[in-house]
């Protein structure tokens, strides 16, 4: 089979994460592959935004572990934590930009921060990704001069600055017209296919999982209840599932 | 460097280039080049690529191209030309926004400065018409947000005041009770403290620490629903924002101020009656008869109205810094600061020119 070729990236055990005393996610097991696009299913309120945060270690889960690598990020300290961050990048649902700097100071942040890359260089950088997500234009202007799909566009570009190999999207096509949606996928598609970078995605646009997924993970109510590709979702007979689906097909 | 040489006039990069090696190529680049002219350049012993590496690359080769425009190259390995094409630097420069000249950035600033205060001046009237009006009708107002802000506004204020007018008094009866005794004035102490925490102090210091804790509250939480778009859709629900938030703080505070400024007059006068006791034998009877006798009605009214025009003036400042709010969280931050700074300053302008008009 293909898919014991490749192996995990990312493996979670046991999951447990609760907002105070509301517990959020119940027992999640699962694995990320490398170099495959990994989208994260469900309703609303389901969970999805806070298993990837719990991932992150944006919000720390009551229990369980989370590898990376093989490296349980649970018990790194902040500066191997750090170390294994630059790695990685993340695209928020609202693009997430430092309001009071420009675009192209927002996205130049980790690359001045990390490296010892000259101002030219890191300029072209900036340029060639602001160009990969159709964005040039606006390298000078304020984030609150942008409308929302740019802002996420920006954002998708700061995330994939540093190279990640492994890039984390919440919501990337959400408020985007469907075009720029498809250009968003195909962009996802591409640094997949050419830079091996292995994606992990949360949406609910049926388009965009249907172009981009090779696996899906179907969460409802705080719990796992599918891990496969789209084809054996579809023939898996889990009602959530087919509803999903089935109402998502008239929107 | 092995990584990087030049063999006859051909420059041969190789290995790795990415973000950690690129600053070292470029320094090792930068001395090859001053060592002869290079006539090729040789990209085909690259192993791994990233993003700063095709960057640094595409300079080097504009810069080489600049030098000695017959340059050949040779080109990288297959998998790494890919990764080279994903990259390219495609996008035309943007030219950043030209710089404004000194005189029309002071011609911005002063018409910027006009503008904010007509906004300020039909703001508060604005704010002051609802207020009429909002007494009479209380459609339109956040349900129970009366009290809350009343509570808010003067009731959790009472620690801060209590012990800041008791040092105040305290300090200043300290001062006066040094200079008296060597007239042997010993018994116009609680003429002098009354008169000052009546007329000057107790409004100034009570209207000043509710600028700092409550005006930067209010600006904030303006400002903050400003940026959230919550202003916006309380409009959408056809209710009027200044109705809605502001009014509701306004009748607070405007009852609540006057009480503050009552509470602190009667905490500095203890903070005086202290000082009385313990350096200048006075009894507290004295004390208390002496400040009770000395206090006209015309005073009372000179506080009390002043402590309203105060409370008043930092309601419409906290808002009017609040609703022009531009930007996200530094706006927010922004607004804040500018409202506690206006409001003291507003204060102590217009206790100014209080003191001019009730002379005497």
């Amino acid at each position: 089979m293909a898919m014991q070729e490749v192996k995990p990236i990312i493996t979670i055990r046991n999951l447990k994460a609760q907002y105070g005393e509301k517990a959020v996610l119940h027992d999640i097991n699962a694995d990320i592959y490398e170099g495959q696009v990994t989208v994260i299913l469900g309703a609303s309120g389901c969970g999805k935004t806070t298993l990837l945060k719990n991932m992150l270690r944006l919000h720390e889960p009551v229990e369980g572990s989370v590898k990376f690598w093989d490296t349980e990020i649970l018990e790194l300290d902040e500066i191997e934590f750090n170390n294994m961050l630059k790695k990685v990048g993340m695209l928020f649902q609202n693009g997430a930009l430092l309001n009071s700097i420009s675009v192209m100071d927002n996205i130049a942040i980790p690359l001045e921060q990390h490296t010892k890359l000259s101002r030219r260089i890191i300029e072209k950088m900036i340029r060639v990704k602001l160009n990969l997500v159709g964005l040039s234009h606006a390298i000078h202007l304020l984030p609150s001069e942008l409308s929302g799909g740019m802002k996420k566009r920006a954002g998708l570009a700061r995330a994939m600055i540093m190279d990640p190999l492994i890039l984390f999207c919440d919501e990337p096509s959400a408020g985007l017209d469907p075009l720029t949606s498809a250009s968003l996928d195909e962009l996802i598609l591409d640094l997949k296919s050419q830079l091996n970078m292995t994606i992990v995605m949360v949406t609910h646009e049926l388009a965009s999982i249907h172009r981009v997924a090779d696996r899906v993970l179907f969460l409802d109510a705080g719990r796992l209840l599918f891990q496969g590709t789209l084809d054996e979702a579809r023939v898996a007979r889990i009602p959530e599932i087919d509803t999903f689906f089935e109402v998502g097909k008239f929107e | 460097m092995d990584n990087i040489k030049l063999e006859s006039s051909k420059l041969i990069v190789a290995g790795v280039v990415d973000r950690n090696t690129v600053p070292e190529l470029k320094k090792e680049v930068q001395h090859l080049m001053r060592r002869g002219e290079v006539q090729s350049l040789d990209l085909s012993g690259i192993e791994s690529l990233d993003s700063a590496g095709v960057a640094f690359l595409e300079c080097l080769r504009q810069d080489l191209e600049e030098e000695n425009p017959q340059l050949t190259v040779v080109a990288a390995p297959l998998p790494m030309l890919k990764i080279m094409q994903t990259f390219a630097d495609r996008a035309d420069e943007v030219e950043k926004p030209a710089k404004v000249s000194i005189f029309e950035s002071i011609g911005e600033k002063v018409e910027g400065a006009w503008l904010q205060l007509k906004d300020a001046v039909f703001l508060s009237s604005e704010i002051c018409w609802w207020a009429v009006v909002g007494v009479f009708d209380r459609k339109g107002q956040k349900k129970g947000s009366f009290t809350s802000a009343g509570v808010q506004l003067g009731y959790d204020a009472l620690p801060v005041i209590a012990l800041l007018s008791f040092i105040i008094g305290f300090i200043l009866s300290l001062q006066a009770a040094a200079q008296l005794k060597i007239y042997g004035g010993n018994v116009f102490l609680p003429d002098l403290l009354a008169i000052t925490m009546v007329r000057e102090m107790g409004p100034l210091i009570t209207a000043i620490i509710v600028a700092g804790r409550s005006g930067s509250a209010i600006a904030s939480e303006i400002a903050t629903m400003q940026v959230s778009e919550e202003i916006d859709a309380l409009r959408m629900m056809a209710l009027n924002p200044i109705r809605y938030v502001v009014v509701p703080k306004f009748h607070a505070i405007t009852v609540v101020m006057p009480l503050l400024v009552i509470f602190s007059i009667i905490v500095a006068e203890l903070g005086g009656i202290f000082i009385g006791l313990q350096m200048l034998d006075l009894s507290v009877t004295t004390f208390i008869t002496r400040s009770i006798n000395i206090i006209t009605l015309k005073d009372i009214v000179i506080s009390m109205s002043k402590s309203i025009v105060f409370a008043w003036l930092i309601v419409i400042i906290g808002a009017h810094y609040g609703f022009r709010v531009k930007g996200g969280a530094e706006g927010v931050g922004k607004a804040t600061t500018a409202s506690v700074v206006a409001s003291i300053f507003a204060v102590v302008i217009t206790d100014a020119l209080f003191s001019l008009f009730y002379l005497g």
